[in-house]
């Protein structure tokens, strides 16, 4: 019998084992033994709330990406599975939205049709796709942009249209991969106050990739750390800080504790994560 | 495509005074435009000096290179007596129906080419083969297997200009950035609708370099076949012009085509900046 979540769970992991079957001529070195396998994810096991904000954070290569992808139905677990509202993830589902690191807005078309794009597939009619891409962009402050093509926005700008694009479908589940890594410190922090305020206002769900302890802390229910590759859930925790998130939170003590908490978490794996680096030359030999 | 321009129409309608603006910057850029493709005259009056000179001061006998002024001059009478403009249109025909049938067969070919690893695979050795054969050399070839007809030089055209399309096409389908196959797939895309709103417009500014070098090739190609076996056309007018020994009219022949070229590129480079607005000012530029 397969261990499944609470109905309280809308996505459950189960000991899910992710491998990439390298090129030719390629090896890597698992545990010490060399192979021309790469073990990305072992053993990777989570369970997350239904309308909860959860935090994945862990060292570079650590399979975060490849989780989030397997949780959007991109690519399949070697075995294992991953549950969406207790049906086996096996292609992309209408009930997820990705954001991405790198906006991946297309650059032909204007924000306004770049909003449009998910409702199109979905066979929402002309009228009502402008209209509720109108919606998205007035709530991000970009109403008067929508007829603007990518080039023609900021960084910031970007990302919010596709927030905006991952939203248009009312998602039950967002999936968010590092989205504020390439904006910088302060638009980053604006950014987090816009998704958290509108975030509070919904009961989506959000697995959110970052490396940042302080935007973890932030905007997190429950921050969890997963170990340098191959990774699994080493520590899952919880943020005791009050909701609505307020802006000064950020300066209090008790923000300070939580980041302690996870920092703590996460050092090990870190330092782990570097060792494996250092090591790698010698391997490759 | 035809969504977005119902919606840039209805941003115009609500909002008039972006129209204007954008009337307003449309004039500066044909300015601009203007004032970068006028930088170029002087050179061209050099040399068409040079040219009106070199018989002039009998360096070169004006019977085997007339004036500059008495080419223009023949030039501007073929046209109004509508001689030229016959041949002219003979040979766009031609080569846009070579063109056209080579955006037909190998943009479609691209794209399997470039999305399909294994297509490709069985595929590339011929194509890379025939590919580097001149199209010159092939042209008696097409001759003697097709005639001296029309099939035989629309034949030749459209052999020249797909080689540009296809390659193109692969690379700009080979190019596409994976994380807008990702986006749109999140998206939950069909296949069709993944080729038609990702693919298509994602490789759009690669083919549209290769169509403008296939255009080319298309106009350089005509001119030869109509030199080996034609009764009309532009490159009949000249090679005919040549043994007849109407220097003048060879000439006018010529420099009709340089125009014809430059028109042909210039309503090119239009075209991919139309087509292209998206991409912003550079990316239109480099190539241009
Ligand atoms: N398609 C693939 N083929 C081979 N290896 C892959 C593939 N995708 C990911 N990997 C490997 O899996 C590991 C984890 O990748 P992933 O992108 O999930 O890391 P991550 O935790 O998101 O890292 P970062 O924080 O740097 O984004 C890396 O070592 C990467 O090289
Ligand atoms: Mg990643």
């Amino acid at each position: 019998m397969h261990y499944k979540g609470t109905e309280m769970d809308i996505i459950v992991a189960e000991n899910v084992h992710k491998k990439f079957k390298l090129k030719q001529g390629q090896q890597v070195n698992n545990n010490g033994i060399i192979s021309d396998e790469i073990e990305v994810l072992s053993g990777f096991g989570l369970k997350i709330k239904k309308g909860e904000f959860l935090v994945l954070v862990g060292p570079s290569g650590s399979g975060k990406s490849v989780f989030l992808d397997l949780v959007g139905g991109l690519s399949a677990p070697t075995s294992g599975v991953v549950y969406l509202d207790d049906k086996p993830v096996e292609a992309p589902s209408a009930k997820t939205g990705y954001v991405f690191q790198q906006y991946a807005l297309f650059p032909w078309r204007s924000a306004l049709s770049n909003i449009e794009f998910g409702l199109e597939s979905r066979g929402v009619v002309k009228e009502e796709r402008v209209k509720i891409a109108r919606e998205l962009l007035s709530l991000f402050g970009l109403s008067d942009f929508e007829d603007r093509f990518p080039y023609q926005l900021s960084g910031g700008m970007q990302q919010r249209v596709a927030i905006a694009r991952a939203l248009a479908t009312k998602p039950e589940v967002l999936l968010m991969d590092e989205p504020f890594a390439a904006l910088d410190a302060q638009t980053r922090e604006i950014l987090q106050n816009e998704l958290i305020k509108i975030w509070e206002g919904t009961d989506t769900t959000v697995i959110f990739v970052t490396h940042s302890i302080d935007e973890a802390v932030f905007l997190a229910d429950r921050v969890a750390v997963v170990t340098a590759r191959p990774g699994r859930i080493k520590d899952i925790i919880e943020i005791d800080l009050p909701r609505p998130r307020k802006v000064d939170i950020r300066s209090s003590p008790e923000f300070a504790a939580n980041r302690h908490k996870v920092w703590g978490a996460l050092k090990a794996e870190v330092n782990k994560a570097q060792q494996d680096w250092k090591l790698a030359p010698v391997f490759s030999e | 495509m035809s969504e977005e321009v119902i919606v840039a129409s209805e941003v115009g309608l609500k909002n008039r005074s972006i129209d204007f603006s954008s009337y307003a910057k449309h004039g500066k850029y044909l300015l601009k435009g203007f004032n970068k493709w006028s930088q170029g005259i002087p050179l061209v009056l050099v040399f068409f000096s040079i040219w009106e000179a070199l018989p002039r001061l009998g360096v070169i006998d004006p019977l085997f290179l007339p004036t500059f002024s008495t080419t223009i001059k023949t030039l501007f009478d073929l046209t109004v007596s509508g001689k030229l403009l016959l041949h002219v249109v003979v040979s766009l025909q031609r080569a846009s129906a070579g063109f056209g049938l080579a955006i037909l067969v190998a943009v479609p070919l691209g794209f399997l080419m470039g999305w399909y690893n294994k297509f490709e695979r069985y595929t590339d050795l011929l194509v890379q083969s025939l590919r580097n054969i001149s199209t010159f050399a092939l042209l008696p070839i097409f001759l003697l297997v097709l005639g001296l007809g029309e099939s035989s030089k629309i034949a030749i055209i459209f052999y020249g200009a797909s080689w540009q399309l296809l390659m193109n096409t692969i690379s700009g389908v080979k190019s596409i950035d994976p994380i807008y196959i990702k986006a749109a797939k999140s998206m939950g895309v069909s296949d069709w609708d993944l080729f038609r709103k990702v693919i298509l417009p994602a490789s759009i500014p690669s083919i549209i370099i290769g169509a403008r070098l296939g255009a080319k090739i298309s106009l350089m190609v005509v001119i030869a076949a109509e030199m080996i076996g034609a009764k009309s056309g532009l490159g009949f007018f000249i090679q005919n012009a040549q043994f007849n020994f109407m220097v003048p009219e060879m000439y006018a022949g010529i420099l009709a085509l340089a125009f014809l070229g430059l028109l042909v590129n210039y309503l090119l480079v239009w075209f991919e900046k139309k087509t292209t607005s998206w991409k912003g000012e550079i990316g239109s530029s480099i190539l241009g």
